[in-house]
């Protein structure tokens, strides 16, 4: 092949660079410099950390904050063990596997909004599917998303429900890859089929579970769609996460300053996971 | 033992589904009915007729698909250029510059999302199409896909083409590009897919019929129609934007499960 020349290498990263650096280093800079700013007079008050020191006393802002580490607390973990067990599941011989896999899969390819309709219907007062349900075992009418004490976790249960056929697509590819020997050993040595699952698969799905841990963490802090339908972050705050809390404050607020600031913690965690995002992506960078 | 297991998989996977055949059921009757739970209700298309007049989805479609296709063409491109490059130079600083790409993975612009709406205000794109798209037009992903794609094309196809003469381009347009076909198409599927469902950025960035993407169109429905009556209207709308994306899911299911194990970064 013929060597490139400076010019052309450069030439060929600069749409790619360029945008990027538009749209992902710039406004990074940027937030952080605005974040110090006051959003009214900000001429007047100058520089410093006061947006901080709003949020660090703000009851709203650390009751969101609460939220979205309750949000991973749960989610993550009860999609992940949800996703490995749909993975054994549908790994397993069985009838009509293809339609199985595909129940668990679709949520996937939903729109999260689209997803956050269907819920709302279920979540409805006593007329909602939940509520029917419940009657018959004869408890009374819930404002699932009314209240505060369950808005939380209903609107926890839209986003398992979305992302564990995902995740269970991870789990499969590892399973896949599992050699078969493997398998042949465990019968010979006469394990039965849980224990073959408990001794030779799992162990081979840690790194896989690593990988899927870090995009539903990821994903905790990034999608927020439902929250707008469901329950618009309230009631109280009870249900806001940071990039909800974000965009109220930021567009329906305008208060560009707070929010500066708040995109800055986001940013913070966002990129503490990034660091392990490429940890795992590694050996992938460097195979040859 | 293994005929239990089965049945209660089935249960499982169809108490799973139970969101989304409600839907296509409540779609299908009428709203007072499916507000009273009446299963024996007769089935009717009326639901789509009325979400159809009372809302402009038709021009949210031609939206939507101008969106998810200016991005996915461009995405390609761009990405195209970049991946070739980090895969096949080598310079000061090359390594350095890749990571810097894939902290885009997860800083998505819609994170930045006061400071992109600034950016896009500057150029005078707000509240258009290619407004929604632009910020994702460079994409970390593509380029991380790409570069592992043609990192792994053997050494010999290179100096092949050296031997015929290729140039640099001709060797990407005409050697590594039809070797890859298999990964364009999977990141074709998880960006089209990713994009005709995207929500929170298109929601900020759009004011005008002219603009908005299905999934803006749909929450500005279902936010004013948010009584038992509309259910049926309401789910019926649900349906016609998932439509597309869930046929072509289940005509091809294998494809777009294999593209998006491809994703877990997406």
């Amino acid at each position: 092949m013929m060597r490139p020349s400076r010019r052309a290498t450069f030439l060929y990263l600069l749409p790619a660079l360029s945008l990027i650096f538009i749209f992902c280093y710039a406004p990074m800079i940027l937030t952080f410099y605005w974040s110090l700013y006051p959003t009214r007079n900000p001429a007047k008050l100058g520089a410093g950390p006061i947006n901080y020191e709003t949020l660090i006393h703000s009851p709203q802002f650390l009751l969101v904050l609460l939220n979205n580490l309750w949000y991973v607390a749960i989610t993550v973990p009860v999609s992940m063990a949800l996703a490995l067990l749909m993975a054994a599941l549908v790994d397993a011989q069985l009838p009509g596997r293809m339609w199985v896999r595909a129940a668990f899969f679709c949520p996937t390819i939903l729109p999260m909004i689209a997803v956050a309709n269907i819920w709302l219907f279920f979540y409805t007062p006593e007329v909602g599917l939940f509520d029917r349900a419940l009657s018959i075992l004869g408890v009374g009418a819930t404002n699932w998303l009314g209240e505060p004490r369950t808005a939380l976790g209903a609107v926890m249960a839209v986003t398992i429900w979305k992302e564990a056929g995902f995740f269970m697509i991870f789990y499969l590819a590892a399973f896949q890859s599992v050699p078969p020997e493997l398998h042949e050993a465990a019968k010979i040595d006469g394990a039965g089929r849980w224990m073959t699952f408990v001794r030779v698969t799992l162990p081979l799905v840690g790194p896989t579970s690593l990988f899927v841990f870090v995009i539903a963490v990821i994903n905790a802090f990034r999608i927020v769609d439902h929250i707008v339908i469901l329950t618009h972050g309230g009631p109280d705050n009870a249900t806001s996460l940071l990039l909800y809390y974000l965009y109220e404050t930021g567009f329906i607020f305008w208060d560009t300053g707070l929010a500066a600031a708040i995109t800055v913690i986001l940013l913070i965690l966002l990129l503490s996971v990034a660091v392990f995002q490429i940890r795992t992506l590694d050996p992938r960078i460097h195979y040859r | 033992m293994r005929r239990l297991e089965a049945l209660g998989t089935w249960i499982f996977a169809l108490v799973w589904s139970t969101p989304l055949l409600w839907t296509v059921w409540a779609a299908f009757h009428e709203g007072l009915a499916t507000f009273r739970g009446e299963l024996s209700a007769p089935w009717m298309i009326q639901n789509f007729i009325s979400a159809l007049s009372a809302a402009p989805f038709g021009r949210y479609y031609v939206n939507t698909i101008f969106l998810v296709t200016f991005t996915l063409v461009f995405q390609l491109i761009v990405a195209t250029l970049a991946a070739y490059v980090f895969a096949r130079c080598t310079f000061r600083g090359s390594q350095v510059l890749f990571y810097l790409v894939l902290a885009q993975l997860t800083i998505t612009p819609e994170v930045l999302l006061v400071e992109n709406y600034r950016t896009l205000n500057r150029l005078h794109l707000v509240d258009t199409v290619i407004g929604i798209g632009l910020p994702y037009i460079g994409s970390a992903f593509a380029i991380f896909l790409l570069r592992q794609a043609f990192r792994s094309i053997p050494k010999e196809f290179e100096e092949a083409a050296a031997v015929e003469g290729c140039s640099f381009f001709g060797t990407l347009w005409r050697i590594y590009v039809p070797l890859v076909r298999p990964i364009y198409v999977a990141f074709g599927l998880v960006s089209v897919s990713h994009h005709w469902n995207n929500f929170l950025w298109p929601l900020i960035v759009t004011s005008s019929i002219e603009s908005r993407p299905l999934t803006v169109g749909l929450a500005i429905f279902a936010l004013s129609n948010e009584n038992g009556a509309q259910w049926g209207v309401v789910s019926a709308a649900t349906l016609i934007i998932v439509a597309p994306l869930l046929v072509g899911f289940l005509i091809f299911q294998r494809q777009f499960i294999q593209s998006f194990v491809h994703t877990g970064i997406k």
